[in-house]
């Protein structure tokens, strides 16, 4: 269908970013282009960036919302760094994203948005499209509220409706640019409106508009194709992190044979783990949206007490709320995962941005000596296995996990290959109901794991709670010599766990030049920076920690094994300053407080500056 | 055929009893509280491994150590939520809260009217003595203003909660009120509580006679009690005093004292309805009315679905509507593509 005036240029990857106004639909659009790319074919991951605010002032800075996508013949791991494409539907838009994008890189302007007001809104004295501001790059000017509005016109709608499915026609355009179908989004049209034909055949003739509009027009001399990647043989599906826990945790009660209990209360970027779960009452889920932080966890343990596998979710504010209760839990020894979605901190902070500045907190954030296992997530589709593997180790070490994940991969997507059921493990508990010999705080067995009697199992009554216990038979105890023991016996169970969590194996060779340790969110920059790297033949390695308390066991034997050790993270040097403590290593910080994902290139510099020295 | 027929095990109030040793101050009123649940569980009809007893934090959240039933001495202010947790989890079990006036109305006190509005079947018994014990003397959200206290040594200068009135406006659907030394009164009202499905709220008055000795002395010391109680029967007139000599009637929206003693008759008095919440709100004003007298019993109760039974008809429905869920069909739920 490409006009024959066109030319084709193959590429390897591109980045696109949709952005405008928070009205305007840009995280639809990017989640449709998202979801056509991976039917396609190509390996992606995705970024969606929006204000805290629900509605701020239309046009305004504060208002503006956007969706970036990078897709790839290659298998690639981040929604990638500077744009090859920026889609500004205002002009408050262009003012944020500009400096994003490569030189030479396309910007696709919806020109009807650039009216006096927006433009002040912006902050911009005279308009941009008027002047050499945009010189360095290709830029398509359309009005493309006016072509939307042409193609409706039959239609008489109304011009706020003609205005909102301007972002479709923006879409048609990118896929035109791509030479990608629209079937799949007309299919989406057709089915999320369904009730409203009107919108229905508004959306779906901007989406035509925009796909004829550079079909026909030779304002465009180059569309591109992105080949297929090369994918691991399956099924796939697109999936994002906060859905990935919420299957995990599904997928975790199921091969323990328990049923899943879920107290929280809402707070961004967490709230979406309720909203999925909240979805699966046909699984059995049980959701309990408390009255606050600290009845959302307290809940779960009450929960975890009656023998459900009891989790909660929030953010870095309510953990701090969650705080004590967790200790409860640690004290109680129950199964429990706390999920806390990081975001920018301290106090409210950045809602709605990433960092991971909660580490500290995950790991030492509670009165007394209070130890929690903590693991963390590095991907959208790794948040799957990190909640099955919470929930394992809070199973069978009879103790509380959090689990770290982050806004960028909570709201990220990426595609995720489909596992087969029965290849994923069952899951053991210390579910008891034989009274011979039984002590509610034994801990004899392999892992220190007390037993697990739950109310309603006869012959095993027994009380815990917060105060010291006696170990054995759990009674309350002032006994100092008692004390002692309990303390170091919690820390033991959260040690013990390093004795069976697997070793890590360094991503490149066992030694060299530069190790680099990265946790969280943070994977995919570092990863594609050492595969750069790696091209030039330089000795650096990579180990991304999932698990961060206790540290895999072979860590330590790997540090020594490398002349330098960088850090990179989003906070001011958390797990640099955990590995100096526990490995006596100078560790080499880098720490980017933005509330934007690690940048490739940032790390990429960073390398070649300590390679340099 | 032989059907074997297994009696129930006659239960006592010894196999409530735990090993523990009570640890309350010698004469506090929490031992006959104690001694009250003890000799009413075994009654209930319950099997003894579906109690839940959980607690807070405070003199009365000892409670559950020396029950012999599964039971949580949980942290401060929060034993209804984690029972709430309990509850949704299993709704099986008989869950029973135990907290003060600090722990469920200061502390806790969003947990405490947000279980009342779910209507979330537990028992909560309040032992409310308006003062803070295990601390040591500090007033509570119950005290009276100004008392003087170590913490208020001037004199309190908060304005108390009112529980029962507190409680409705939370939309409790079982709203009592027992004295500690009235045993056999008490042992009724846990065991309507028990009956009632939903959350059921007592408050227990209950003397700490080390920081607020014979702050209820008034409706215990047996030559002022008559005067100054109101039991509460439904379908009752509400007649006290000696020899029921006394009644209450309503004017307008005020109750006021008669003397049943020729110039009014019992035909006069009002007569109790414990289904009538704004009568519960009204009488529960005389709560700190010194000229009328305190009452007890069961101010309000009304039949609602509970929250846990609305949580598990909904998975029913879900179930029935697409059929119970499988990993397969939820990974599977959305658009996919398949890589040779």
């Amino acid at each position: 269908m490409t006009n024959s005036k066109t030319n084709v240029t193959e590429l390897t990857e591109v980045t696109i970013r949709f952005a405008g106004d928070s009205g305007d639909g840009m995280q639809l659009t990017g989640t449709q282009f998202s979801d056509n790319t991976a039917i396609f074919g190509n390996d992606l991951a995705t970024f969606p960036d929006y204000p805290s605010e629900i509605r701020a002032p239309a046009g305004s800075l504060a208002g503006v919302s956007s969706f970036q996508i990078q897709f790839s013949k290659l298998d690639i791991h981040t929604p990638g760094d500077d744009l090859n494409v920026l889609v500004a539907m205002n002009p408050a838009a262009l003012k944020v994203h500009l400096g994003d994008v490569k030189d030479n890189g396309t910007v696709i302007i919806n020109e009807a948005n650039f009216t006096k007001k927006n433009l002040n809104l912006a902050g911009y004295d005279c308009n941009p499209l008027e002047t050499d501001l945009l010189k360095n790059f290709q830029t398509v000017k359309v009005d493309m509220t006016k072509l939307v509005g042409t193609a409706t016109e039959d239609l008489k709608l109304a011009p706020k409706l003609i205005a909102r499915s301007a972002n479709m026609f923006a879409l048609g355009l990118v896929y035109w640019l791509y030479g990608r179908k629209i079937d799949n989004t007309v299919d989406f049209i057709q089915k999320k409106f369904a009730k409203k034909p009107e919108i229905v055949e508004a959306n779906l003739r901007a989406l035509k508009a925009g796909y004829n509009y550079g079909n026909t027009l030779e304002l465009v001399k180059t569309t591109y194709h992105i080949p297929k990647a090369k994918f691991e043989p399956g099924c796939y599906r697109n999936m994002m992190g906060n859905q990935a826990l919420a299957y995990g945790f599904m997928t975790a009660a199921e091969k323990s044979g328990l049923e899943l209990f879920y107290g929280g209360y809402p707070i961004t970027p967490a709230s979406d783990v309720l909203h999925y779960l909240s979805g699966y009452k046909n699984m059995g889920v049980k959701t309990f949206q408390a009255e606050d932080e600290i009845a959302g966890v307290v809940s779960a343990i009450g929960a975890a007490y009656a023998g459900d596998l009891a989790i909660t979710a929030t953010s870095g504010p309510g953990v701090a709320l969650k705080s004590e209760a967790i200790g409860l839990a640690v004290m109680a020894e129950l199964p429990l995962v706390i999920i806390n979605v990081q975001r920018g901190g301290p106090s409210t902070g950045l809602p709605t941005k990433t960092e991971q500045s909660d580490l500290y907190q995950a790991v030492w954030g509670r009165n007394g000596e209070a130890p929690c296992v903590v693991i963390s997530a590095s991907t959208p589709a790794d948040c799957f296995y990190t909640a099955i593997e919470a929930a394992r180790i809070a199973l069978k070490f009879m103790i509380p996990v959090i689990l770290l994940s982050d806004g960028y991969i909570a709201n990220g997507s990426e595609p995720w290959r489909i596992p087969d059921v029965d290849s994923l493990p069952e899951f053991e508990n210390h579910k008891t109901s034989d009274p011979d010999g039984y002590e509610p705080f034994d801990h004899s067995s392999e892992f220190l794991a007390r037993p697990w009697a739950t109310p309603g199992t006869p012959g095993l009554e027994h009380r815990i709670g917060g105060l010291e216990k006696w170990d054995g038979a759990g009674h309350v105890s002032y006994d100092p010599e008692n004390h002692d023991h309990m303390l170091r016996l919690r820390q033991k169970k959260v040690d013990i766990i390093a004795e069976e969590i697997p070793d890590e194996v360094p991503y490149g060779e066992a030694s060299g030049n530069l190790l680099i340790i990265s946790w969280g969110g943070t994977m995919g920059s570092v990863r594609s920076a050492v595969e750069h790297i790696h091209l030039e033949n330089k000795k650096v390695s990579h180990v991304h920690l999932r698990h961060l308390n206790p540290f895999p066991k072979n860590l330590g034997d790997i540090i020594k094994r490398f002349d330098k050790v960088l850090v990179p993270e989003l906070n001011l040097g958390q797990l640099a300053t955990m590995l100096r403590a526990k490995y006596l290593v100078p560790t080499i910080q880098m720490n980017i407080n933005h509330g934007k994902p690690l940048k490739t290139s940032d790390v990429l510099n960073k390398i070649n500056e300590i390679l340099g020295e | 055929m032989t059907e074997t027929i297994t009696q129930p095990i006659k239960m006592t109030r010894k196999d409530f009893v735990s090993d523990q040793e009570v640890r309350w101050c010698p004469g506090c009123g929490d031992y006959a509280i104690l001694a009250q649940v003890q000799k009413v569980m075994p009654e209930l009809g319950v099997a003894k491994e579906n109690f839940l007893i959980v607690s807070g934090i405070g003199c009365s959240s000892r409670f559950p150590y020396y029950m012999d039933t599964y039971g949580f001495h949980s942290i401060h202010g929060r034993a209804p939520a984690l029972a709430s947790g309990a509850k949704i989890a299993n709704p099986e079990l008989s869950v029973w809260v135990v907290t003060g006036d600090g722990d469920a109305m200061s502390i806790g006190g969003n947990h405490l009217i947000h279980t009342l509005r779910r209507n979330i079947d537990m028992n909560i018994l309040m032992f409310n003595n308006r003062i803070y014990g295990l601390t040591k003397g500090q007033y509570s959200p119950t005290s009276e203003l100004g008392k003087v206290t170590k913490s208020s040594p001037m004199g309190s200068l908060d304005y108390p909660f009112n529980p029962p009135a507190l409680a409705l406006g939370a939309g409790g659907t079982f709203i009592a009120r027992a004295i500690d030394r009235d045993q056999k009164h008490s042992m009724e009202m846990i065991k309507r509580a028990h009956g009632h499905k939903g959350t059921s709220f007592i408050e227990y008055y209950q003397n700490c006679l080390i920081f607020n000795d014979g702050t209820f002395s008034d409706l215990t010391d047996k030559t002022t009690k008559d005067e100054s109680v109101l039991k509460l029967e439904h379908g009752k007139p509400m007649v006290f005093g000696v020899k029921n000599s006394k009644g209450l009637r309503l004017v307008g929206s005020q109750f006021e004292v008669i003397e049943l003693n020729g110039a009014f008759n019992i035909d006069d008095v009002f007569v109790h309805n414990e289904n009538d919440k704004n009568l519960a709100m009204i009488l529960s004003e005389l709560t700190y009315v010194d000229h009328l007298p305190t009452p007890v019993g069961i101010f309000y109760v009304k039949d609602e679905p509970t929250y846990e039974d609305m949580v598990h008809s909904q998975i029913q429905e879900a179930v029935s509507n697409k059929g119970r869920g499988s990993l397969e069909q939820l990974f599977k739920s959305s658009n996919t593509w398949t890589v040779e």
